[in-house]
């Protein structure tokens, strides 16, 4: 058994007086991808924001490749270079062209003039020709993809996508996930919380479901989606699978 | 071709132009008649409408509105350089840098409260007093410096709410690509909060351009002070009203850019 990548331990998280986290317990092997499934407010976005720091958690341990980055006061800088993130709403800095919104990071953290390697990501991602352009220029789905770029720029070992397509208009969906697939194929680790059920069967190693703050059922995407166990589950995928 | 709506709006906007019109003429006749039935109106036009004073006098006054311009550029970018440093110290959130925090505070508290002309006064007269050796007590540097003292926190002030209105999600974008607080604010936060306040600022250099005529209480014969040099001189006010016109050839321009830019950028957000 492999250490895994991420390992997260008893995780707890409130905003004020709601706790929308009630102790996750979830691990991701190296390679692995596993998708994160469940109606609006079942924390799937907390957990993920958990997963790099974003949002500190209030109890239990999240493991980086072992170090416990949960650890109250604990440097979270050269943590944000082996996990990337990419958000719903792109987040693109709009003042810069896409290709200065990718180049920043490398050149002010890694001290790196990286643009062989950003170049090469815009070309395998179709955006060679518009690395110029500024963010509102491009479609919502050549954005995200920008975003992408600008996060594996950082050569990230673990990427979470936080409902990348939720946003973006339903033919444009497609070029996004093609997107992920390709880095499937890389053998990149994955979390994604996604509300595309289609591309989670197809794709995932593990499906976990998520309910009122905690992970109501988890497994390979044949099992979860073709014989749930839990009611909770079966009722969200009657729902959502309609 | 014509649709039925555009040939209704058509008819709309050549009414709206003919009462526009219409009312414009009737406003201008009853200017043109009325004010020189004023009793005092033969006093007034000889002292202040003056063609051969005005003739006279405009080429000094437009001389003397160098010293304004001189005044008003040697101010901006330390107005812009304070005015930055203040806010980015009201923002700073380390511990340690408490102190800079509450200075910024107290800062703009004090010049923000104090008229400018108040502190043109108590700067200009105050601190030349002191009796420092040439050229330090040249009421020209403590008389900018007054003004560099008032605009700063003014500008503080909106660049800060230009810095507090850059969304969260840009904040934590940079925070995940590992960038540290200072390049996040240098390089994300700042370009695009001065980007969204240079409207305002805008509007603050028209009032500065305006403000520079304070410094004549304690000096420099700058315009107003000419203006008021030649009243005494010929006993007539024109040299007034040719100052105002002088102002108004800068500052009118100045203000329809400022306008010009808040509506682009009210519209580039909507």
């Amino acid at each position: 058994m492999p250490e895994p990548r991420l390992a997260l331990r008893g995780v707890k998280k409130s905003f004020g007086d709601v706790e929308v986290l009630h102790g996750i317990d979830l691990a991701v092997n190296p390679g692995e991808m596993v998708c994160l499934i469940g109606a609006s407010g079942s924390g799937k976005s907390t957990l993920l924001r958990c997963m790099n720091g974003l949002e500190p958690v209030d109890d239990g341990e999240v493991r980086l490749d072992g170090v416990d980055i949960a650890e109250p006061g604990f440097d979270l800088a050269p943590i944000r270079q082996k996990i990337g993130i990419v958000f719903q709403s792109f987040n693109l800095f709009p003042h810069m062209t896409a290709y200065n919104n990718v180049a920043l990071a490398p050149r002010r953290v890694l001290a790196e003039d990286a643009r062989t390697r950003i170049e090469a990501l815009f070309e395998r991602f179709g955006l060679g020709a518009h690395m110029s352009k500024y963010p509102d220029q491009l479609s919502g789905g050549q954005q995200q993809r920008v975003a992408v770029i600008r996060a594996l720029a950082m050569r990230p070992q673990t990427m979470l996508f936080d409902e990348i397509t939720s946003a973006l208009d339903p033919e444009l969906v497609g070029e996004v996930l093609d997107v992920l697939r390709s880095l499937r194929d890389d053998g990149m680790t994955m979390v994604l919380a996604t509300h595309e059920m289609g591309f989670a069967r197809e794709l995932a190693d593990r499906i976990c479901f998520m309910d009122k703050g905690v992970i109501a059922e988890e497994g390979a995407p044949d099992v979860i989606f073709s014989n749930p166990q839990k009611e909770r589950t079966k009722q969200f995928l009657a729902s959502v699978l309609r | 071709m014509t649709t039925r709506r555009a040939a209704y709006e058509a008819r709309q906007r050549r009414r709206a132009t003919l009462l526009a019109g219409g009312s414009t003429a009737v406003v201008l006749v009853l200017l043109i008649v009325l004010v020189p039935l004023a009793p005092g109106w033969d006093g007034v036009k000889s002292s202040f409408f003056n063609a051969e004073i005005f003739a006279r006098t405009f080429p000094d006054l437009a001389n003397a509105f160098l010293i304004n311009i001189a005044i008003f550029a040697w101010s901006v970018p330390l107005i812009a350089a304070l005015g930055l440093a203040i806010a980015l110290a009201r923002g700073a959130r380390a511990p340690v840098l408490f102190p800079l925090r509450i200075f910024g505070a107290i800062y703009v508290d004090l010049f923000r409260g104090i008229p400018v002309v108040l502190l043109v006064y108590l700067v200009g007269f105050g601190i030349p007093g002191l009796g420092l050796p040439r050229p330090w007590n040249s009421p020209y540097i403590w008389g900018t410096v007054a003004l560099v003292l008032t605009y700063s926190a003014y500008v503080a002030e909106v660049l800060r709410s230009g810095i507090e209105s850059i969304h969260e999600s840009q904040r934590n974008a940079a925070v995940c690509l590992g960038l540290s607080e200072r390049d996040t604010m240098r390089y994300v936060v700042l370009p695009q909060a001065i980007r969204r306040v240079v409207p305002a600022n805008m509007n603050m250099l028209v009032a500065l351009q305006k403000d520079v005529a304070l410094l004549s209480f304690i000096g420099p014969v700058e315009i107003l002070r000419q203006a008021g040099i030649f009243k005494s001189l010929l006993a007539n006010f024109t040299p007034y009203v040719a100052a105002a016109v002088i102002f108004l050839c800068v500052t009118v321009p100045a203000t329809r850019y400022a306008d010009y830019l808040m509506n682009r950028d009210r519209n580039a957000r909507t």
